[in-house]
């Protein structure tokens, strides 16, 4: 007999009523934060995914401060860049003022046109050498590189910025959405509203040091050496597989001078990143956590309730198997029960879910949840349900039909 | 009766372990999942000044450029210029002002054992002191000459005392900072106002200075300035003092008043100050001043993490659950013992008695449920601390007041939630269950 008999099953469930409910609100609920804290999850994995145009997987930075009298800024940083590119393992080095989403770094507004009160487009500047490109491990992908005479001073004696920039192709198409950005190369910009600078080169990708900004993707590489305050940051691309050696080989290089300098900072990009994006590890984590306790919490409640269904129906299931209910019969119905249930509890789920998400929406400016979330998260609860009462379910079955004439 | 019945509830947990112990944990996971948030949030949402909220005014001056508004709001930029901060701070129109900002640079020890480190600096006026109720181990603040003076005066933090010092008592000695000698005023002890109220530009939460020195030595020791820098327009010119000239803003200002009632006066000499500086030719905004007290400032700042208030949120639901998860528990567990019920009624206990009786017992899983979420929020609060990092350092210590709060709110909700099987098991009669 492989009919499904519902009749019964709703005249039961109406006689205890509470159970049901309380179980069908659990799953309700359940199902709208899992869903919400899934969908939270997969965009801050998206947000993490996101890369960051270095290649990260071998670079690391150092800072070096002089304190001591007499220090000689200029000096000592062609110095160690010569002496850091000529260590093994080092595939290349360069000055730069701020590492890629980082934290902390330098942003400027860039015009078209010439003038107050026009229309600009705001980018990170990177200030690097001419090794600054193959450093990061981007990609020239229009244009040329800076060549050793296009590196300015900036040592506070001389107004402006460097002549000849490098863009990514995220800034090229924002400043000219109406070009190609191998178009751009070759055009004029204005930085501090009138003070033109000339497009030579546009690489692939290189995103700013702010993770949370709206113009992540917007950076510029500005041809400078930053000298008079005796601060350096170095970012060192080390050859493939070598960064923890060549990390360990330019911290004790640097600190040969440690009497007249502070070497610090020495952090891999790894770490940078990791740091950059904990706050959405965290939650990350504190929400996978938060899913699992609930389902467990939610699972036991489902156990709970057949189990309690079973005790108390032992002489009906008894009477059921002694007027010839098979054991699979007894299963199918508590099976089905459960069923009944979770439909219950899955559609209330629904709308708490989408209500949920619209508040979230509404108070944070999360994304709206697509909306296949939402049968998925259903099937997932019927699984859950199945797999909740089947314990139950079997040992109800195992009750002899002698059940029926005793006392209990 | 209230200790009978605290009696009975024992032997009811002790003949059902098991049900008893998941009724606990389920509010246990719930109370300590909302107790870890709401620590976060109540921290976070902190005002570390209350005593001084309505007296002390963090100050801005629309200084920004003529064709836009330096934030989306139409409102003034967050800090000043300081070209604006150090003419505010010379007017002392205020009972107390301290203009502000961060730098940073290398101490080097007398000490040849302590190596030379990088420190952070905030470099500012001697009210700042008293203004922020900041407590000394030993001296105090500078005088006021060294203010105008541009002395080179130090008052450390505790930890660079130590660092330095060994935590002895250094006032009169002499460090190196970024290069020149300075002499000891004072020493702080700690002191870690979260939120770090007084400049929430950059790390809300972090750390307050490792040394305070004057704001007038930023000119002659060309000091970096940390913290946001931001500009509308470039400077004028090259070299530090063209840049310090310039319309870009660094700098906070803070001032203390005698009492609210003197903010309309205060108002009045910015937008007068504001005025003179239209007549020189800067400021070309309309006139859009503002003063914020510590709390307007914090809420103005939004310092509460979106995460955090979500994690609230959901944690709020999640107790809901596990209540849920107990009033289902607890009703087979009455109803389990129907036999007993009814043998209470037979024998005279009234339904109210019974209702008493079973209120005691669910208050009883309320109070096991609360103390054992605060042992849960304490591991919660951990974590929190491992994964956040240094971020959430102090944000997650647990106060007397938070752990009355978790046994309060496990309390009555679970006698809420109990409410129901309760009256369910108060309404079992008794013939019924004494037959068979």
């Amino acid at each position: 007999m492989t009919q499904l008999n519902l009749g019964p099953i709703f005249r039961s469930l109406l006689r205890n009523k509470t159970g049901a409910i309380l179980i069908a609100l659990q799953i309700a609920f359940t199902m709208a934060i899992v869903l919400n804290a899934l969908f939270i999850i997969g965009e801050r994995n998206d947000l993490m995914a996101r890369s960051s145009g270095v290649d990260e997987a071998n670079s690391f930075q150092i800072s070096s401060t002089g304190f001591a009298t007499g220090f000689n800024h200029l000096n000592t940083l062609e110095e160690d860049l010569r002496e850091i590119r000529a260590l093994p393992g080092v595939r290349n080095a360069t000055t730069i003022n701020s590492v890629p989403i980082s934290g902390g770094g330098w942003s400027m507004s860039f015009q078209v046109e010439s003038g107050e009160n026009k229309p600009s487009t705001p980018s990170s500047i990177y200030m690097v050498d001419e090794q600054g490109i193959d450093t990061l491990g981007v990609e020239l992908v229009a244009g040329s590189n800076f060549t050793k005479t296009d590196i300015r001073l900036r040592d506070g004696t001389q107004e402006g910025w460097p002549q000849n920039v490098i863009v990514t192709v995220a800034l090229a198409n924002d400043m000219f959405p109406e070009l190609d950005y191998a178009e751009t190369v070759g055009k004029t910009i204005f930085i501090n509203n009138t003070e033109p600078m000339q497009i030579i080169g546009v690489i692939d990708q290189l995103q700013a040091p702010w993770i949370g900004w709206n113009k992540l993707e917007n950076a510029m590489l500005s041809p400078e050496y930053i000298v008079g305050d005796n601060w350096n940051r170095y970012f060192i691309r080390a050859e493939e597989g070598m960064r923890d050696q060549t990390m360990r080989d330019v911290e004790e290089l640097l600190a040969k001078r440690a009497d007249e300098r502070l070497v610090e900072n020495l952090r891999s990009f790894e770490e940078i990143r990791e740091d950059s994006y904990s706050r959405h590890s965290a939650m990350i984590q504190i929400l996978y956590v938060v899913m699992i306790i609930m389902i467990a919490i939610t699972g036991k409640g489902i156990v709970g309730l057949a189990s309690f269904n079973v005790n108390r129906r032992l002489r009906q299931i008894g009477t059921r198997r002694a007027l010839g209910a098979s054991k699979a019969n007894i299963v199918q119905y508590f099976m089905t029960e459960n069923v009944v249930i979770t439909t219950l509890g899955v559609i209330v789920g629904i709308a708490l879910t989408i209500g949920l998400n619209m508040t979230l929406v509404s108070a944070f400016e999360l994304g709206r949840m697509p909306w296949y979330f939402l049968p998925l998260g259903g099937l997932c609860f019927y699984l859950l349900g199945q797999v909740a009462v089947f314990g139950p379910a079997l040992k109800a079955s195992s009750i002899p039909p002698a059940m029926a004439t005793r006392n209990v | 009766m209230f200790f009978y019945y605290i009696k009975l509830a024992m032997l009811s947990f002790k003949r059902n372990p098991i049900l008893s112990l998941l009724m606990v944990l389920a509010i246990a996971f719930g109370i300590g999942a909302l107790m870890t948030t709401i620590t976060v949030n109540y921290l976070m949402s902190n005002n570390p000044i209350k005593e001084k909220n309505d007296v002390l005014y963090h100050i801005q001056l629309d200084s920004w450029s003529p064709y836009e508004a330096a934030r989306d709001d139409d409102a003034p930029p967050l800090q000043l210029t300081w070209t604006d901060v150090n003419n505010l701070q010379q007017a002392e129109q205020a009972f107390r002002q301290a203009a502000m900002a961060r730098s940073g640079g290398i101490i080097e020890p007398e000490n040849p054992d302590v190596k030379p480190f990088q420190s952070s600096f905030r470099l500012t006026f001697t009210d700042f002191f008293p203004m922020f109720n900041v407590p000394f181990i030993y001296g105090a603040g500078w005088d006021a000459s060294a203010d105008q003076n541009a002395e080179h005066v130090v008052v450390l933090s505790r930890d660079v005392n130590d660092r330095i010092f060994g935590g002895e008592n250094s006032v009169g000695e002499s460090v190196t900072i970024s290069g020149e000698t300075f002499q000891v005023v004072g020493v702080i002890d700690e002191w870690h106002p979260v939120p770090k109220f007084f400049d929430l530009n950059t790390g809300d939460f972090g750390g307050t200075a490792d040394v305070f020195i004057p704001l007038s030595l930023k000119l002659p020791m060309e000091l970096p300035s940390w913290g946001n820098t931001n500009c509308w327009k470039p400077p004028e010119g090259t070299g530090f003092l063209a840049f310090l000239n310039s319309e870009c803003v660094n700098y906070q200002f803070w001032v203390e008043l005698t009492s609210p009632q003197d903010e309309a006066r205060y108002h009045t000499f910015l937008d007068s100050y504001v005025e003179q500086q239209k007549a020189l030719g800067r400021f070309p905004r309309p006139l859009n001043n503002r003063m914020s007290n510590v709390q307007e400032w914090l809420e103005y700042n939004e310092v509460v993490a979106d995460d955090a208030q979500i994690m609230m949120w959901l944690s709020m639901m999640f107790l809901l659950v596990c209540l849920l998860n107990t009033i289902g528990l607890m009703l087979s567990k009455f109803i389990g013992k129907s036999g007993e019920i009814g043998l209470r009624r037979a024998v005279g206990a009234t339904r109210g008695d019974l209702f008493m009786q079973h209120l005691v017992e669910t208050a009883c899983i309320g109070v096991a449920g609360g103390l054992l979420g605060l042992l849960f929020s304490y591991f919660g609060l951990q974590g929190v601390r491992t994964l956040y990092g240094e971020f959430a350092d102090r944000l997650t210590t647990l106060d007397s007041n938070m752990m009355l709060l978790a046994i309060g709110i496990s309390t009555i909700t679970t006698i809420i939630a109990g409410i129901y099987p309760t009256w369910r098991a108060s309404a079992i009669a008794p013939a019924g269950q004494l037959k068979g």
